[in-house]
């Protein structure tokens, strides 16, 4: 840790933030400027610096009285009078025409400021970044030094060694910005080095002036723009500042702020001399922080409206009546007597002006103590669909669109948040995939497995920790009583997932949603995990849904298993009939791509092309176009789940190809 | 300890630049330094002081050396000691600032909560609009408006006049007139921090470990100040830091329009004097109280997040 602190806004200043703004403009340069200008508020903001700067620059040919004229016969004249429209000053100078020409002042060393101090410290930056080692070790101590001040002081003690002035004013302010830049180019270089293209450009012997010039500059651009966006605002500010202290513009020059400071002793008897520069310099800054905002949306995508969306503490869901349309009356809920069954489960994404239809339609039913398994590829809609159980699915930008979630005869989707609340953890748990992101960081395990025994079971801080520690012991972590008060980082990625098992067991729950639990694991450590998740749980009675895309697994574990693609179930069955006699091509490709221990001469066959987007999907069969049985029919229209077998259902076109 | 060590480079590089800085004087700098003093006598004997006859390293270690041992010079203009004036203006520039702080840092985090979880709603609208004004406002004009508004308008706060701090008024005195200063200082550094907890807070709201949260079953206040929160202000704290500095140098205008008497008034003052060492000493002694500030909070932040070691 370094003493001093990132610059204020450190998502500009983020590497990350400017390697991917710095793709952005590679790709899109020339819709950058209808981006921003298309953003309504960053367009107000432009229009306002607009008019600032358009009447500054007229000053010379615009009817004005001379700033400098003094009459003091008419000083302190308020606004709207005859002959001076913003009145005149303590010495009877109009005010109109000196804030004009002020503003000039201003806008001119503001901006003359931000690109110089934007040229040094980029150039310090890219230097330092570029040569690495003993430049940029030396060149970025000194600029931590630079920071360790408070901005605006450094700039009084180079003002007070230099001596008061406009310009003198200017080079403090440069100086006292040059950080920024530096620090936030060197970051946005750092990762352009790392990347590549840069090593090939340098393995293919272009001069290292070159390299800066056509490879590294183009990509660091977006940041220095990112970064004089949000400095240039301050810079006007500051100097104002400076000369409303009165070491900036001299008399008879006035700047905004120069302005400010005349009038500053007249607020009792003439209020407007002080108001009105203010007034001008409030504008100006709101007009470029507008602007720069609008700039940042722009070039940096991750900080693009609804992209840093929170997600609500319930899915959206459309009403009751039009979930249940499609319904037949013995899927409505009441009539479901099963702890857990979905019916015609929609969860659509609404991105923009497209709609991902993630889950499309999915019937799922857990009987007592039973283990279902779900399988598909990733985008397949497994996930969703286990999220779409208790209002997890984060919205923005999700929604759950059609069908019922029955738990013994009530329908999830429509209850209150309190309600689901308390069935969440409580009667139905989840254990998630990847334990490192799942668990907060800053809390102790115990507290996060005692937390929700509390909210359930209304017991004591102490004898929940002591449950908690029970439950540690049970999920096998050795010691329990002191690493309960460990946090999840000091913990490996198996104990981590034995934590995560102990919080979803924490209450008992009547069901255990299990999302890839071992995915994020080593191999070694996948099957002792997923051993004692069913010992758990067959224990204490818990039915399972277990997600995963590894059919194997799905064969140890569950009873029944569903095939997922596109977002809808292909095929569902007892485990031993639907991967002993697959009769979907889906499923019959996604055992064949299994590889078996101790056969190594069979052939993995991969399944050719693509699972299809969810927000384009073809009418009847999602899979139709990678299979091999697809003719005219399969892309027709809807193809039902029809029964193959004893409780085995196939959706198929050609199931009477299909068989083995 | 080892952070505390690690303050010794900071503060030996705060002493260097202040250094080169004053080096940057032009002409003969024991004539600037002087200014109407300038007499030969005096001339040789700063220069004989400062050791400004013998090379510039030398002359840095000599300086060194000096502060090391609290001489920071004399004022030729108040004909005291640099450090006595000093150090009888910290504190009110201290509690100016520090009470800047701790307004910013209240209304900036709880704004900053409420526009998060209301996102997009009208308090988050209208949130916004008053970040965006309070990020675009000087200080020292808003400082002006207050004193127009409140001391001549209303008349309800004094404006200015806190000459002694201990002058006799108490406690309550000081606090009546630190209200619009304090007010005027913390509105720019409040609406930083709107904004930077805002995004801090919707950041950290799409984490995973707040879905683990809800799946919990717990609370939504729960979820957003006991999960979502104490994250987001882990990220949230280096920046009260980084405003501690904004504070400290916006306190210069704030001081100068409210005739605040601390150290920023005293800068302005001796900086229109030519009184270099007195501004030399000022800007050390609050460098190095900001250096100390930064230890703090790196110290808060390792104690919220046990993922930093606390060496």
């Amino acid at each position: 840790m370094t003493l001093t602190s990132p610059k204020i806004d450190a998502k500009a200043a983020s590497p990350m933030a400017a390697a991917s703004a710095a793709a952005v403009v590679k790709s899109g340069r020339p819709s950058a400027w209808r981006r921003l200008t298309s953003n309504s508020v960053a367009s107000f903001g432009l229009a306002l610096l607009a008019i600032i700067v358009l009447v500054a620059l007229c000053a010379p040919i615009l009817p004005l009285a001379d700033p400098n004229i003094t009459d003091v016969a008419h000083r302190l004249a308020p606004p709207f009078g005859a002959g001076h429209l913003l009145g005149t000053d303590q010495v009877g100078r109009d005010i109109l025409s000196r804030l004009i020409w002020g503003t000039r002042v201003s806008l001119a060393v503001g901006v003359a400021a931000a690109f110089m101090a934007a040229l040094i410290g980029s150039a310090i930056g890219l230097f330092a970044a570029f040569y690495g080692k003993l430049a940029d070790m030396l060149l970025m101590r000194g600029i931590d030094m630079l920071m360790a001040f408070p901005y605006l002081l450094l700039a009084l003690a180079i003002v007070a060694a230099l001596g008061p002035g406009l310009l003198n004013a200017m080079v403090a302010i440069i100086i006292v910005n040059i950080p920024f830049f530096a620090r936030a180019v060197r970051g946005a270089t750092l990762a352009v080095v790392r990347a590549d293209f840069m090593a090939a450009a340098r393995l293919s012997g272009l001069s290292d002036l070159k390299i800066v010039g056509s490879e590294l500059f183009p990509n660091v651009l977006p940041t220095i723009v990112i970064t004089l966006s949000t400095t240039i605002g301050w810079m006007i500010l500051e100097t104002a500042g400076l000369s409303f202290l009165g070491l900036g513009a001299q008399p008879p020059q006035a700047d905004l702020g120069g302005m400010l400071g005349d009038g500053r002793n007249l607020i009792q008897v003439a209020p407007h001399v002080a108001t009105i520069p203010g007034i001008v310099i409030l504008l100006l800054a709101i007009g470029i922080n507008l602007v720069g905002d609008g700039l940042r949306d722009v070039l940096d995508p991750k900080l693009k409206s609804g992209g840093l969306a929170r997600a609500l503490a319930k899915t959206d869901a459309a009403s009751a009546e039009e979930r249940k349309r499609k319904l037949a009356p013995q899927a409505q809920p009441s009539a479901v007597q099963a702890p857990l069954a979905l019916r015609s489960l929609e969860t659509h994404f609404l991105v923009g002006e497209e709609v991902y239809r993630a889950v499309g339609g999915v019937d799922l039913e857990v009987k007592p103590g039973e283990a279902v398994g779900l399988v598909g590829e990733s985008g397949s809609g497994k996930t969703v669909t286990a999220l779409s159980i208790l209002g997890l699915v984060a919205t923005p930008p999700g929604r759950i669109v059609g069908g019922v979630i029955a738990h013994h005869g009530e329908d999830l989707v429509g209850a209150p948040l309190a309600r689901l609340q308390a069935i969440r953890g409580n009667r139905i748990a989840y254990v998630f995939q990847d334990p490192l992101t799942t668990l907060n960081p800053l809390i102790p395990i115990g507290e996060q497995i005692a937390e929700g025994i509390r909210r359930h079971q209304g017991l004591s801080r102490a004898e929940a920790m002591r449950r908690a520690v029970a439950l540690l012991e049970a999920v096998r972590i050795p010691d329990a009583a002191r690493r309960a008060g460990a946090y999840p980082h000091e913990l490996s990625g198996g104990q981590r997932q034995r934590v995560g098992i102990a919080m979803a067991l924490a209450n008992d729950p009547e069901i255990i949603v299990a999302d890839e639990p071992t995915t994020a694991l080593d191999v070694t450590t996948q099957a002792q995990i997923l051993r004692l998740l069913n010992e758990l749980r067959r224990e204490r009675g818990a039915a399972l849904v277990f997600i995963s895309h590894d059919v194997g697994v799905i064969a140890e574990l569950c009873d029944t298993v569903n095939v997922m693609y596109g977002g809808r179930i292909v095929e569902s069955g007892p485990v031993d009939v639907v991967l002993g006699a697959p009769r979907h091509p889906y499923t019959q490709r996604l055992l064949a791509c299994v590889p078996e221990l101790g056969r190594a001469e069979r052939r993995i066959d991969p399944i050719p092309g693509l699972p299809p987007p969810t927000n384009a999907l073809p009418p009847g069969c999602a899979f139709a176009p990678r299979c091999r049985l697809a003719d005219a029919r399969c892309t027709l229209g809807e193809i039902e789940l029809e029964p193959v077998g004893e409780n085995h259902m196939v959706r198929c076109a050609h199931v009477e190809l299909t068989a083995a | 300890m080892r952070r505390l060590l690690l303050m010794v480079p900071v503060l030996f590089g705060v002493t260097v630049i202040v250094f080169l800085v004053i080096s940057l004087i032009p002409g003969d700098p024991a004539k600037a330094i002087l200014g109407t003093f300038a007499t030969p006598e005096n001339i040789a004997r700063v220069n004989h002081d400062l050791g400004l006859d013998r090379a510039l390293p030398i002359q840095y270690f000599i300086w060194l050396g000096n502060l090391l041992h609290g001489d920071f010079g004399r004022s030729y203009i108040l004909h005291r000691p640099v450090l006595d004036e000093v150090l009888d203006r910290l504190f009110p520039t201290l509690l100016l600032a520090g009470a800047a702080l701790v307004l910013s840092s209240a209304v900036g985090l709880s704004l900053g909560i409420i526009a998060a979880i209301r996102q997009n709603g009208w308090q988050d609208k209208l949130i916004t609009v008053a970040v965006l004004v309070g990020i675009s406002t000087p200080s020292f004009w808003l400082g002006i408006l207050l004193i127009f508004w409140f001391g001549v308008r209303l008349s309800i706060l004094p404006v200015g006049g806190m000459e002694e701090m201990f002058g006799g008024g108490g406690a309550l005195d000081i606090a009546r007139h630190l209200v619009l200063p304090a007010v005027a200082l913390a509105a720019v550094a409040g609406a930083v921090l709107v904004r930077l907890t805002r995004g801090s807070m919707l950041e950290v709201m799409r984490q995973d470990y707040i879905r683990t949260a809800r799946a919990k079953g717990l609370s939504e206040s729960s979820v957003i100040f006991k999960h979502a929160f104490r994250n987001a202000l882990v990220n949230v704290i280096p920046i009260i830091g980084l405003e501690a500095g904004f504070v400290l140098g916006g306190a210069v205008y704030i001081e100068t329009v409210f005739q605040w008497p601390g150290i920023g008034r005293m800068l302005v003052n001796a900086i229109s004097t030519r009184d270099i060492l007195l501004v030399q000493g000022g800007v050390l002694i609050v460098a190095g109280a900001y250096v100390v500030i930064n230890l703090l909070t790196d110290i808060a932040q390792s104690v919220l997040d046990p993922r930093i070691s606390r060496a």
